[in-house]
């Protein structure tokens, strides 16, 4: 069976039918809007796999963010309800004030519970709760920030096999975040801020592997 | 990963040792929630497996008010979401004022700051002398803070924000009296409320109420524990009173459109319909 073992190593082969990527998780702080823009915008409007996104804000912003990204994507982009079950073609924000977590069966919840980093919500709470969920099914993005969320949820991604990227600190507004990303994780690609959204289309095509 | 699967099902076994051991029933609660607090308390007590938690709790009911804390998200605060009390104000109040007495239940108040506000903004409306409220919440430790309505002093900042977000129409300031690093709320916004230890999942049915004011306690909830408890509040509702849930608790409301009319979508304010004979008030 194809879903069974984790690897670290080179991406397994997989028959046709099989998709070696089930879902995209993405993290963004201090700079986030902009990284998110340019990569959200450059992904096709079929793209294969639903996209989880947590994005610092303030608690009190109303959620602009979701409409804003909406209107310049070919992806359907808004803010995540709990009990949903993601889609392909489809990206989902956590709402200001709330973490975001998948469940076991896949589906998405919110919680109120404690800032986790100092952020509610937390990148790292989504990204340990994904690895779980999608095992190595999943892609971890960790993009331009000021602070350390992000770097522990990636490493439980590698864990458990998934793939990690990060946005090459050199091109974040703020490098702090990619730069402790990078340091705690073995992480699998480190690429310019334009080069994610092609890199990532590659490995849906199972190229790069 | 068998790993992940040996956790999971260690995890089953607690919940059900709490369960049969302490009668509290977690066992549909979301399970990504539960996970991350019990994982907490492992690393926090540094106990090498959750089996090994599992005979601390069965054993050790101190350590089981602990674990009851970590389960049962106390976070809350006065007025919180102000947009909400607001709607409550000018949608809501005009229904509550042609009733000559007012039941309100508050189910899982935490620590009270949500039933305060609530009794402020009742007080405010001029129905507060009318109102009976029910503030109900399975925890002991958090209804006790709600009783004595104590409060640090620090959070008082942004709790004035939030009430005057809300439409507050005086000073915060003339709600508590200050001393030391601590604020006590006005006796009297306790004079019309009775805590109550309630358990939305195994207790029953509190009858005829007005509005029922539920939040951010059944989004920590399955599917199907949300509907049974949606099934209590709704059989715990006259005809045309009114359900309040958190901003994002997506209570599938088509399941119960022939029972509610929603009232303000951003805020989750329901209504329950009145029986079709009364078919005057259904509009
Ligand atoms: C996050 S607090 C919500 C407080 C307040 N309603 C608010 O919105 O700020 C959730 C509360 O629900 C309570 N709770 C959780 N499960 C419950 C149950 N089965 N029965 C009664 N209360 C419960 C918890 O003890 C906790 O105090």
């Amino acid at each position: 069976m194809s879903d069974s073992v984790p690897s670290a190593g080179p991406l397994p082969r997989h028959g046709a039918g099989t998709m070696r990527y089930e879902a995209m998780v993405m993290g963004a702080s201090a700079g986030g809007l902009e990284a998110l823009q340019t990569i959200l915008s450059a992904l096709p409007a079929h793209f294969a796999i639903p996209v989880l996104i947590v994005q610092h804000l303030s608690p009190q912003s109303e959620n602009l963010l979701a409409e804003v990204l909406n209107r310049q994507c070919r992806i359907v982009v808004q803010e995540a309800e709990e009990k949903e079950t993601p889609r392909a073609g489809m990206a989902y924000i956590a709402p200001p004030d709330y973490h975001l977590m998948v469940e076991a069966d896949r589906t998405l919840s919110l919680s109120r519970e404690e800032r986790v980093n100092f952020s509610r919500p937390s990148i790292d709470v989504l990204f340990e709760t994904a690895a779980e969920a999608y095992g190595d099914k999943l892609i971890g993005v960790v993009l331009t920030g000021a602070n350390a969320d992000g770097s522990q949820g990636l490493r439980v991604i590698k864990k458990f096999g998934g793939t990690c990227v990060v946005q090459d600190p050199r091109t974040a507004v703020a490098a702090r975040m990619p730069q402790a990303a990078i340091e705690s994780t073995r992480v699998d690609y480190v690429v310019p801020l334009v080069e994610i959204a092609p890199l990532i289309v590659g490995l849906l095509e199972g190229k790069h592997g | 990963m068998d790993d992940l699967e040996n956790q999971n099902l260690e995890i089953k076994l607690l919940l059900e040792a709490i369960f049969q051991k302490y009668g509290y029933d977690f066992r549909n609660y979301s399970m990504a929630h539960l996970k991350r607090r019990i994982s907490r308390r492992q690393l926090l007590d540094g106990f090498a497996s959750i089996s090994e938690m599992t005979n601390r709790v069965i054993c050790d009911a101190d350590f089981f008010d602990r674990l009851l804390l970590d389960l049962s998200i106390n976070v809350t605060e006065m007025f919180r979401d102000p947009t909400f009390f607001k709607a409550i104000r000018h949608q809501v109040v005009t229904f509550l004022k042609t009733y000559p007495f007012i039941k309100v239940w508050v189910a899982g108040c935490a620590s009270g700051e949500e039933v305060y506000s609530l009794a402020i903004l009742l007080q405010e409306e001029g129905i507060y002398d009318r109102a009976q409220i029910y503030a109900t919440d399975f925890n002991q430790v958090v209804l006790e803070k709600a009783r004595k309505g104590i409060y640090a002093i620090d959070r008082i900042k942004a709790y004035t924000e939030n009430y005057q977000k809300s439409g507050g129409q005086r000073s915060f300031a003339d709600y508590y009296s200050a001393r030391y690093d601590a604020v006590l709320m006005a006796a009297a916004l306790r004079e019309r409320v009775v805590f109550a230890d309630h358990n939305l999942v195994t207790d029953g049915v509190f009858g005829q109420m007005h509005m029922i004011v539920c939040r951010n306690v059944i989004i920590y909830f399955d599917r199907q524990l949300q509907k049974k408890v949606v099934c209590l509040f709704m059989e715990s509702l006259i005809d045309g009173g009114f359900l309040c849930m958190g901003q994002k608790e997506s209570l599938s409301f088509s399941e119960y459109f022939d029972q509610l009319v929603l009232i303000n979508e951003k805020e989750k304010i329901f209504q329950k319909r009145y029986p079709p004979g009364d078919r005057s008030q259904n509009e």
